[in-house]
């Protein structure tokens, strides 16, 4: 993990826009259907015919949404592995994703109508599962542990997991079928009405977490120190926590659950933008948007016509990145 | 200015009896006062309680007048520096952002750090002897090294008190006279500066109030000599001692080996 980083940092967030850019040219591009630059433009200039509404009104809504979510997961990711002093941190361990794929699981197997009323239950199921970890791990008049928190984490994630399998075994292959989408993320519903309530959702706390930006690296040396140097430390940590439930549970909703992107975009970007989150958030944003828009252009591309999940492509192509750059930063 | 605690009392969970226990206390601008008792004898306890980190069960600690509670963290953070006694950075840090975290409860959530910030770093660290190492990684140092970067990053923000807890611990004999210096000449400054230590000696000849604790309990507290008194610290410190003199009267204390018959070493064979 080496420090001295100020040459290449002050180009990270200029080279990082411009790889953003580059991948939401690739992702309205690249799909089942490829098309050229020329026709992305009429699809622009509000063109007709169907190629252009193909593009305006499936594609454009698909790759905004894959970026939003993408980035609003890498941000909680950095969060969280500032709040919990863990690099390991990500809202997959702290169990809300698992709460929120229960969420949807249950809304599936139940026969709820597909859409809002999926989404409104993985936000529930994740929220509830918050709940639960925070209640494990806080005992009256204590403080709360990072290091209890994030096994309570594994813990509610790991039960949510077995219950979700349990319904998943007693259900129809159909069932089965729609609720695998949830479980390995997809943007496939994206539309602009989507695209609307994510962004709806999600603004506020990623704004919030940028704000919080030096309470973290404060909270990210120990608690007492962080107290030393004014940090209210129980208020930074619960509006935290807050704002990184509703960026998962908003990216759930969206998209189901997508792995890896918070945990191997800000653990990449803090050996070339440093730990400072007042930099590190939007760099996180971008990278973590730019990833998942190529992961879901790979993912709808590979099997064309067929989609292969979205969260599948993350993990295929974040492990073996993080293995390298893992390696590399322990040199 | 002037942090002050009266009949202070602190309960840690799951045990009997009180960390802190009828507590008064109190350090002002331009005062060095040492804290310094066997281990678990409260003073860091006392730290925690004087910065509002440990609840009180009973009695009140005020600063400036007004009871700590009344003070924002924010606000606390830039009347008093502090110094915890161990922490680790999660992620590597350079030296010059680790250090201006000091000023960050001064710059509010997203002003940028300025050049008179910049400033503030680079002079700090040269007081800590740490001079043109803002660039290097925290990862780096080594553990004094490190030390003087935290106290870099507690002098940075220019308090009007500071509370250090075992500064010295993992310093070298140098650096560790260096930092009682350049505490010394702080409080000249106007600086209050409360030092927990176990280095009694050094306590005596820098410090001009000593507290000497004992199971949560202060039981003395003065000028050095009327603190450094063999009975009292061979009492509190459960092992023999002998107090002597420099020639400006400061008061040092000689731990005294064990008699041993097979051995026959001589028993406190120096001039007391």
């Amino acid at each position: 993990m080496t420090a001295p980083r100020s040459p290449r940092s002050r180009l990270a967030l200029p080279i990082l826009l411009i790889v953003a850019c580059c991948a939401a040219v690739a992702g309205l591009l690249l799909g089942a259907v490829a098309y050229s630059p020329s026709a992305i433009g009429a699809a622009l200039r509000h063109g007709g015919g169907v190629d252009a509404t193909i593009i305006r009104e499936m594609r454009f809504p698909r790759v905004v949404l894959a970026f939003g979510v993408g980035g609003a997961l890498a941000v909680a990711g950095a969060a969280l592995q500032a709040l919990l002093r863990n690099p390991l941190a990500e809202p997959w361990l702290l169990g809300l994703s698992g709460g929120a794929s229960l969420g949807a699981v249950i809304a599936i197997a139940v026969g709820l109508p597909a859409g809002l009323s999926v989404a409104a239950c993985a936000t529930l199921g994740s929220l509830a599962a918050v709940a639960l970890v925070y209640r494990i791990s806080s005992v009256a008049g204590r403080r709360l542990d990072p290091r209890v928190l994030l096994l309570a984490g594994v813990v509610v994630g790991a039960f949510s997991g077995a219950v979700t399998t349990a319904i998943l075994a007693m259900t129809d292959p159909f069932t089965f079928h729609s609720a695998s989408m949830w479980l390995f993320g997809g943007f496939g519903r994206a539309t602009w009405p989507v695209v609307g309530q994510f962004v709806l959702v999600a603004a506020g706390p990623l704004l919030l977490l940028w704000w919080l930006s030096r309470a973290l690296d404060r909270l990210a040396l120990g608690d007492e120190t962080a107290a030393m140097l004014g940090v209210d430390v129980d208020q930074t940590r619960r509006l935290v926590i807050l704002a990184t439930t509703i960026l998962t549970a908003a990216s759930v909703a969206a998209a189901g659950v997508i792995g890896f992107v918070g945990l191997v975009v800000p653990h990449s970007l803090r050996v070339f933008v440093g730990p400072l989150h007042r930099r590190l958030l939007p760099a996180v944003f971008l990278a973590g948007g730019a990833f998942t828009v190529l992961a879901d252009a790979v993912a709808r591309t590979v099997l064309r016509p067929s989609e292969l999940p979205v969260g599948v492509v993350t993990a295929l192509v974040g492990v073996p990145i993080f293995a390298v750059l893992l390696r590399r930063s322990l040199r | 200015m002037k942090l002050e605690a009266t009949g202070l009392r602190v309960s840690y969970r799951g045990t009997t009896t009180p960390a802190l226990d009828d507590v008064r206390f109190t350090v002002a601008a331009g005062e060095f006062v040492a804290v310094v008792g066997p281990n678990g004898s409260g003073k860091t306890t006392l730290l925690r309680a004087l910065l509002g980190l440990v609840p009180a069960t009973a009695g009140q600690v005020m600063l400036d007048g007004r009871p700590l509670g009344d003070w924002s963290r924010r606000a606390l953070a830039e009347t008093i520096g502090a110094l915890p006694q161990r922490e680790e950075p999660a992620f590597p840090l350079t030296i010059e952002e680790a250090v201006l975290m000091g000023r960050w409860s001064r710059l509010g959530p997203v002003a940028p750090a300025g050049p008179a910030d910049r400033v503030a770093v680079a002079e700090a660290l040269a007081r800590c002897d740490l001079a043109n190492f803002e660039r290097r990684g925290t990862d780096t140092l080594s553990g004094g090294e490190w030390q003087r970067v935290r106290l870099a990053r507690a002098l940075v923000a220019t308090p009007r008190l500071c509370l250090l807890d075992e500064p010295t611990a993992a310093l070298d004999m140098g650096h560790e006279m260096e930092l009682f210096e350049l505490l010394r000449s702080l409080v000249r400054d106007g600086l209050g500066v409360l030092v927990i230590t176990h280095d009694l000696n050094l306590a005596s000849r820098y410090a001009d109030r000593m507290v000497l604790m004992h199971r949560g309990r202060v039981v003395a507290s003065g000028m050095p000599v009327e603190v450094l008194r063999a009975d009292m610290l061979s009492q509190t410190f459960g092992w023999p001692v002998a107090v002597t003199q420099w020639p400006d009267g400061t008061p040092q204390v000689h731990p005294l080996r064990r008699p041993d018959a097979t051995e026959a070493i001589p028993r406190a064979s120096f001039p007391i």
